[in-house]
């Protein structure tokens, strides 16, 4: 044994732990470990994992939002790289574990290595199912260009570059239970327009009866994704990459990708090439133990325990806690009996319930349903003597914690059945909330109980953010956050602390806005550096707090600011906005979008001098020099001889304008002149976040007014409109009216009040298309138009400081402002450079 | 890539608080000072999407990659966001105000 163990490389001379190895760094797999660690299970055992995918464990039900964007791959690791290393576990990941020798007691693995165990746990999960589809795999047996699987973090990202690239615009998902509805959706988000194509005769027929999943068809295809079901794909069209896909009786789809979520197959080919007993998955017995195999344990959705086999990650808590017990020894009388499967989930924006049966079988069965097609709700319950034992939930999902626990226990039913659907004056949902019992599920994605979510709140936890990193509850697939608020809220008994990290406005100085701005007042704190002395926690320097803390201070301080480079953003250290290649664009300031032949001949020469790969017009009316190496910034600038337009900055942007009143038939006002007057006066000034303008010469809008920060609009008489909070980016929102003025200066002066109350009092980042909701229009004419707090002076003022201490940012040309300002960051050629048009 | 101390230039190339980029023996590294006056050097390149480095945001513990904010640890390299690590190397200033970095 000795001489085997050494093959390992690692054993440590003395330690006489029993070496546990676990293969599969999933889901399962590390939360098996997390209940073996937290039953002092390090002390007994040294733990080695084997994960086949190159990172720590990630919570793959977020995988979805990392498909739409709306949470970046790293946000979803549940046991970072960190975490291994403080609990002393040996991770090989990247490796595939081939082979296990039973009787040597050895893994061998993908890297050559024979690791030695006492105890095994085999956690390998599942894999997407693919079809026999003709034309999936290219000749070399690889997937073809354009098919993808979705099951893991690469699965993901090869999604997302694929459907970015700008020639792809339609895809296929194959499947249309969860996670084909999830990938459609996803793809969607990337302005993929997406077919789901189901071979089922309803959507989700896992998990519901053709009615609901006629309701959630009417729902899925307002999302805009078009559904064909009793459709099957019978070939993937294109032969080196994918051009469409035909279907067994429909005209064929002309599509760029296609996403195969036709179901999963459990991960069994190591247990099969062992010798282990595999039927549907990997069996196990009430332990979790492979039957006959005292140290040999599965868990997850490669597992089959009496006949079942799981592809949701609720029951994989229970297994993991039961093998948990065994394996350390901590409750040899635990046993896993199964996991009833009520799931719980957000499919596609859509609150789904689903459990037991979903219809009557019975004639004795009774059927309560509700079906409101429009709103996408559909709620369907099966009772059978007197007890539920199926229900269905679509689009409301206010009765499911008790609906699930009253299918859990077989609890006793009200007679007025409709009170199952809805709350008819009948215990509502606070009563709800105490009435569920301490071990109902709240989350099921990660497995948290409503006891483990007490503890937590009278362990001293109260707020509800603090709930959520404690326990992970609500941070699956995000469904049941409002019923994790509703039991913190009932455990702490209305002392719920409302998080104050929340309102920081960096994270890394404990304090709100308005404290922080006195504080730096009173104190006098006019550097970045000075205030993470004063006040941060330690004097800690935070790197994430420093862009925040820069722009507010120059706001506070204008001409008497501390302008540490450190403290800014690359794009503010250089001017310039850093590109994927590590190049930079550059964008000269066109104030109102009006130029001249001689800047435009400048321009054209510059574009030459220095090989500028692309010269683009922007959406803000001006010119675009991208590509520039950072290195000859200060000698485009000076060639140019034109000031910074500040397109990289949270700062004032751009002023649009359409031609006005001197040239347009309609114009009533002269709204090019206005513009430039505006852009003149405001130029460069930092604020929370990007401000973008227009001024349009009458209500056809050319400039688009309606839909910016600070928009302008000349109306008949000669007056002026001045709208606030609009956008359209991300947000689209119609901007609210602040005022009607009668001469452009006023509209100088109040969209410059406007700016500097924001400024003021806006959250880092926050655009004004949040802030003025946040505040409300009412409250703003009153401060702004009517001074109705008496500090517009004090605004103007303000304000009028910054309009003063400002001084283009280029005239660094002349002299850097730090050692090696614009030398490169890259001092090799490594990135790939972006395409030359 | 030759083992052994490298001689990258004077301290003052790198202003309080930033970093700047040196090609080293064939390697790209990026090199911090710190607000305390010790330095961090780390590979330059970021294993996300291949940005510059040395043009991120730090503080005491972190560097963020100036492209998609992934944030490594300057003493190890190793990403606290879920990114691969990057390479870490020793760096100090000698008696006449060089930075020195160590290739292993
Ligand atoms: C250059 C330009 C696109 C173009 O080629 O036309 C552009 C380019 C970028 N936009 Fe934009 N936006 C450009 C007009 C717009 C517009 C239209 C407009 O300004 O009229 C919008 C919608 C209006 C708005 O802001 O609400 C717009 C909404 C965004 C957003 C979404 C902001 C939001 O909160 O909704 C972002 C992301 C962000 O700021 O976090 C963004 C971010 C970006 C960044 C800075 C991404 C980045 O961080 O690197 C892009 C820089 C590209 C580069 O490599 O230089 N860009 N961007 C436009 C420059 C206008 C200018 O002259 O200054
Ligand atoms: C996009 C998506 C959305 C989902 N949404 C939900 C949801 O909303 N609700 C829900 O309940 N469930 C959901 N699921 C299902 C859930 O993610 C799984 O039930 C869960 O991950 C199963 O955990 P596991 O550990 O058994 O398998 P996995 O998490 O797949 O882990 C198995 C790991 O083992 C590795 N492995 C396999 N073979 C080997 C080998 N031979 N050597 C080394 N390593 C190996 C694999 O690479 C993998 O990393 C979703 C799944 C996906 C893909
Ligand atoms: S320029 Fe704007 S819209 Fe275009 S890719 Fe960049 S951020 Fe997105
Ligand atoms: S390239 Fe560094 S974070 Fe993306």
């Amino acid at each position: 044994m000795t001489a085997l163990a050494s093959r390992s490389g690692r054993s440590t001379p003395g330690d006489t732990r029993r070496r546990l190895v676990v293969i599969g760094n999933g889901m399962a797999g590390a939360r098996a470990v997390e209940e073996i660690l937290a039953r002092g299970g390090a002390v007994q055992h040294r733990i080695t994992m084997f994960g086949d995918e190159p990172y720590g464990n990630y919570n793959r039900i977020m995988l979805s939002h990392v498909l739409s964007g709306e949470e970046e791959a790293g946000g979803i690791f549940l046991n970072s790289l960190d975490w291994y290393r403080e609990n002393g576990i040996t991770l090989h990941a990247g490796v595939r574990v081939e082979k296990i020798d039973r009787f040597a007691k050895l893994v061998f693995s993908d890297d050559g290595r024979a690791t030695p165990y006492d105890v095994l746990v085999i956690a390998t999960g599942s894999r997407s199912f693919m079809p026999a589809v003709e034309g999936l795999y290219t000749p070399g047996g690889r997937l073809l260009p354009g098919v993808f699987a979705f099951r893991t973090i690469d699965d993901t990202h090869g999604m997302v570059s694929y459907a970015q690239q700008d020639h792809h615009r339609r895809a296929v998902v194959i499947g249309g239970g969860l996670l084909g509805l999830e990938a459609a959706r996803g793809l969607q988000s990337h302005g993929i327009d997406v077919d789901v194509v189901h071979s089922g005769g309803h959507l989700m027929n896992a998990q519901m009866g053709p009615d609901g999943g006629a309701v959630l068809r009417r729902s899925v295809e307002a999302l805009g994704i078009r559904v064909h079901t009793g459709s099957r794909t019978t070939a993937i069209l294109g032969g080196d990459k994918v051009r469409g896909v035909e279907l067994r009786d429909a005209p064929d789809i002309a599509c760029d990708m296609v996403v195969v979520a036709a179901g999963i197959r459990p991960n069994v080919e190591v247990a099969v090439t062992s010798g282990l007993p595999v039927e549907r998955a990997i069996v196990v017995d009430d332990h979790m133990r492979v039957p006959d195999e005292d140290e040999i344990y599965a868990v997850g959705e490669c597992v089959q325990h009496r006949g079942e086999v799981y592809g949701l990650v609720a029951p994989l808590w229970e297994q993991a806690a039961v093998l948990a017990d065994h394996v350390t020894g901590a409750d040899p009388s635990s046993v896993y009996l199964g996991s009833r499967t009520a799931t719980k989930l957000k499919v596609a924006g859509v609150d789904v319930a689903s459990m037991g049966l979903q219809a009557p079988e019975r004639d004795t069965d009774e059927h309560v349903v509700f079906s409101e097609p429009s709103r996408g709700v559909f709620k369907s319950i099966v009772i059978r003597d007197s007890k539920i034992v199926g229900a269905t939930l679509l689009g409301d999902s206010r009765k499911v914690a008790y609906l699930t626990q009253a299918f859990d226990r077989g609890l006793p039913l009200p007679d007025e059945r409709v009170s199952l659907l809805f709350d008819l004056g009948g215990p509502g949902e606070e009563a709800g909330v105490a009435e569920l019992d301490g071990d109902a599920q709240v989350c099921n994605c990660n497995g948290v109980s409503k006891q483990a979510i007490t503890d937590t709140v009278r362990g001293g936890c109260t707020s509800f953010s603090g709930v959520m990193d404690a326990t992970r509850a609500g941070k699956g697939c995000g469904s049941c956050k409002l019923l994790v608020r509703q039991v913190v809220e009932w455990a702490a008994d209305g002392a719920v602390a409302e998080d104050p990290a929340a309102a920081y406005y960096v994270p890394g100085v404990p304090l709100e806005k308005a404290a922080l701005m006195t504080a730096v007042r009173e104190q006098g704190l006019r550097s970045v550096s000075a205030v993470f002395a004063a006040l941060a926690p330690g004097g800690a320097e935070d790197a994430k707090s420093k862009m925040g803390l820069a722009s507010l201070l120059k706001m506070m301080w204008a001409g008497e600011y501390i302008d540490e480079r450190d403290a800014r953003f690359v794009n503010d250290r250089v001017h310039a906005n850093i590109q994927r290649d590590g190049t930079f664009s550059v964008v000269p300031q066109m104030k109102g979008g009006v130029t001249s032949p001689e800047q435009l001949r400048r321009i054209a020469d510059v574009a030459d001098k220095y090989n500028i790969p692309l010269v683009k017009l922007t959406g803000g009316q001006r010119i675009d020099l991208l590509g520039v190496p950072k290195e000859d910034l200060p000698k485009v600038w000076a060639d140019l001889d034109m000031p910074s337009g500040y397109a990289y900055g949270k700062s004032f942007r751009t002023v649009k304008t359409c031609v006005g009143q001197e040239f347009c038939r309609f114009g009533t006002g002269d709204s090019t002149k206005l513009g430039i007057e505006i852009e003149s006066r405001f130029q460069g000034i930092e604020s929370p976040a990007k401000l973008k303008l227009a001024v349009s010469g009458c209500p056809r809008n050319c400039a688009e007014s309606l839909v910016k920060d600070v928009g302008v609009v000349a109306v008949d008489g000669g007056r002026w409109e001045i709208y606030v909070g609009g956008a359209a980016g991300a947000h689209i929102r119609k901007g609210d009216l602040l005022a009607t003025v009668d001469d452009p200066e006023t509209v100088k002066l109040l969209a410059g009040r406007f700016m500097q109350y924001y400024r003021e009092r806006a959250n880092w980042l926050e655009r004004t298309y949040a802030f003025v909701p946040r505040v409300g229009i009412g409250h703003l004419r009153a401060v702004i138009v009517d001074d109705a707090e008496g500090i517009a002076a004090r605004l103007d003022e303000a304000m009028q400081r910054s309009v003063d201490s400002y001084a283009d940012p280029w005239a660094e040309r002349n002299g850097p402002f730090t050692p090696g300002q614009f030398r490169t960051s890259l001092p090799l050629e490594v990135l790939p450079r972006v395409p030359v048009r | 890539m030759s083992a052994g101390l490298h001689v990258l230039g004077p301290v003052d190339e790198i202003p309080v608080g930033e970093g700047r980029a040196y090609g080293v023996a064939g390697e790209q590294i990026a090199v911090f000072r710190l607000r305390d006056g010790s330095f961090r050097a780390v590979s330059a390149v970021c294993p996300h999407k291949g940005g510059p480095i040395a043009d991120g945001t730090i503080d005491r513990a972190v560097v963020m990659c100036p492209l998609h904010q992934h944030a490594f640890e300057l003493e190890t390299g190793c990403s606290t966001t879920g990114a691969g690590p990057l390479r870490s190397y020793p760096v100090f200033a000698d008696d006449s105000q060089n930075v020195i970095v160590r290739l292993p």
